[in-house]
């Protein structure tokens, strides 16, 4: 049997995926969820072959549930959002339906998803598969991580700084520090430049975390944070608080 | 071509005054010339003819200028421009005084005070020159800061629509989506839904952004809304309306609550996963319109307390650019609740 999952915070946008998986019986729907946290919970559990996924949601929003997934579920979008802010997801999610959309619509979805699977494709690693999704909403103003099985939401004012750790980001904050798997150059494109500096090719500093710029050794600096740490700090890295800083 | 013509030619009453100043200097440059030696008659007459060809000059001078208005560096221009009008006036001054004025006269006196005469042509004709190169860049000035404020204006309009507007789509959407879902099984929800959802919309096509509408017709379009909601989100969404009496007859710009309430439905429904109840209060005193917003949060799990979503950004730019302030909107929070404050002077 092949299973999907819906996830949608309406209820009625629920139903009508329901109403239309009705003529695809080999579709068992495993999980209905209203929210992002019931939808990863439902699909670590179910493994489902398909979901079917709104954007915005209540706590976190369709993107960053995803995000905490390694491997993706094969997935279709269902939401409002205009055609071109998704439309940076299209190579990756099997197909996005836009609200209201039609029953002809919804079978071109399946197809193309059976299509997929007879392909026999390995899934997309989410993680490489969302690093170019400049439009995800929300990302500029939190991030959200996973520790064990619990989510965790960071606001990115909480950020004191990042921290490169090998194909990961290290997040620190006062309330202790949690790993992200996207890059720096992500990291530096997507945080408010004017409060997010890259200081050296491995640390991206909240500027409004520190407190004192001393000179180290040749041609370096060492920035000391409020909470008394200290962030090594190259030419380039240099040249760049300047130019924020003025 | 008109707004070339300096502004003191275009009025009658300027001009009247030009004629009236054309005498008195003619009476002045008679007096003048007669108290030098000329003979009476013979002083008002070559005042008369002097006169008439420096009008003339200036108004050579004028039409040049119309055509061409000299830039910032082109200054030196207007000095020749100025030595050959006088030159121009001497000489047709010279031809027609003597096929004019019978012989024998005192030339010799005439030759005399020449040099004189060259030097207050000179004077007037550049002192008019710079008048009307003066005037006419104070118009250019007038003008550009009139199309300035135009486009401004514009923008201004623009902004204020777009901004009205931008939140729309994806309630449109969505709801339209809800309709999809009852047609099938429940047609007569469906059908109530279109309904709802067409008197909302007629509601803000309707309306102009720079006309204030009554606080009862913005309810009301919050209520229409409010019950489109409630068909979105079911049993989850609670409102809750209060208004003090008071407040009948106040003025508040269309479509303002609208974003709070959806800033608090979402908030509070994207927050937590219970029930949500909107609590909306308008209070009335000193000549203010104050409306507060609340909704639910989770101070654990919410991020956001400071709730500054878009809609409220766009509210906050709304009111600036029709009350000129920053200061009337306010986000706070108070016992698990976020509250939104709106402040609307009432003139």
């Amino acid at each position: 049997m092949t299973k999907a999952i819906i996830i949608d915070d309406e209820p009625l946008a629920r139903s009508l995926v329901r109403e239309y998986l009705q003529e695809y019986p080999f579709l068992e729907i495993a999980a209905e969820c209203g929210d992002g946290f019931e939808g990863l919970k439902a699909i670590q559990e179910h493994r489902p072959d398909l979901v079917f996924l709104d954007i915005q949601m209540p706590k976190i929003n369709g993107f960053e549930m995803l995000e905490l997934l390694d491997p993706a579920p094969a997935v279709i979008f269902t939401t409002a959002f205009d055609e071109y802010a998704i439309r940076a997801f299209d190579r990756h999610a099997v197909d996005y339906l836009l609200k209201p959309f039609s029953k002809e619509r919804f079978h071109k979805a399946i197809e193309r998803w059976r299509e997929r699977s007879k392909q026999k494709t390995d899934p997309v690693p989410v993680s490489s598969l969302l690093e170019n999704a400049s439009e995800s909403p929300h990302q500029k103003e939190r991030i959200v991580v996973k520790s064990g099985s619990s989510i965790i939401v960071i606001p990115v004012d909480e950020i004191m700084y990042l921290e490169a750790a090998d194909d990961f980001v290290k997040i620190h904050t006062r309330k202790g520090h949690w790993l992200k798997n996207r890059t720096m150059a992500h990291f530096e494109k997507v945080l408010d430049g004017s409060k997010f500096i890259r200081v050296h090719r491995s640390y991206i500093v909240n500027i409004s975390e520190a407190t004192r710029l001393d000179p180290y050794e040749k041609d370096s600096h060492v920035l000391l944070l409020k909470s008394g740490e200290k962030i090594p700090v190259s030419k380039q890295g240099m040249g760049r608080i300047r130019e924020v800083l003025g | 071509m008109a707004s070339r013509i300096p502004g003191f030619l275009r009025q009658a009453s300027r001009f009247q005054g030009i004629i009236a100043l054309w005498i008195g200097w003619t009476a002045l440059y008679a007096w003048a010339s007669h108290s030098l030696g000329f003979p009476i008659r013979l002083a008002i007459t070559d005042s008369i003819l002097a006169n008439l060809h420096l009008a003339g000059a200036c108004l050579l001078m004028l039409t040049i200028l119309r055509y061409y208005m000299p830039g910032r560096s082109q200054y030196i221009n207007l000095l020749a421009l100025v030595s050959g009008l006088t030159l121009i006036w001497y000489v047709a001054f010279r031809l027609s005084w003597l096929a004019l004025v019978p012989h024998p006269e005192p030339v010799t006196f005439w030759e005399e005070i020449f040099p004189l005469r060259m030097a207050i042509a000179l004077l007037v004709i550049f002192c008019f020159t710079l008048y009307s190169v003066l005037n006419h860049i104070q118009e250019e000035k007038e003008i550009q800061v009139k199309r300035k404020s135009d486009a401004e204006k514009l923008a201004r309009d623009a902004e204020l629509y777009r901004l009205q507007q931008q939140l729309q789509p994806h309630f449109l959407f969505n709801s339209l989506n809800s309709i999809s879902a009852l047609a099938g099984r429940q047609p007569e929800q469906a059908r109530l839904m279109i309904q709802q959802l067409s008197e909302f919309l007629r509601g803000t096509l309707r309306r102009k952004e720079e006309e204030m509408v009554p606080l009862a017709e913005e309810l009301h379009q919050l209520d229409l809304y409010l019950s489109i909601e409630k068909i979105r989100f079911g049993h989850r969404l609670l409102a809750d309306i209060h208004t003090d009496p008071a407040c009948a007859g106040t003025l508040l710009p269309p479509l303002i609550l609208q974003p709070l309430v959806e800033n608090a439905i979402k908030f509070g429904l994207y927050d937590t996963t219970g029930e949500v109840s909107i609590r909306l209060e308008a209070r009335c005193a000193d000549n203010q319109l104050t409306i507060t917003v609340s909704n639910p949060f989770d101070p654990e799990t919410s991020p956001n307390t400071r709730g500054a979503g878009f809609g409220l950004a766009s509210v906050q730019r709304r009111l600036f650019l029709i009350f000129g302030r920053n200061d009337l909107l306010e986000t706070g929070t108070q016992n698990s609740r976020f509250i939104t404050t709106l402040h609307i002077p009432q003139s």
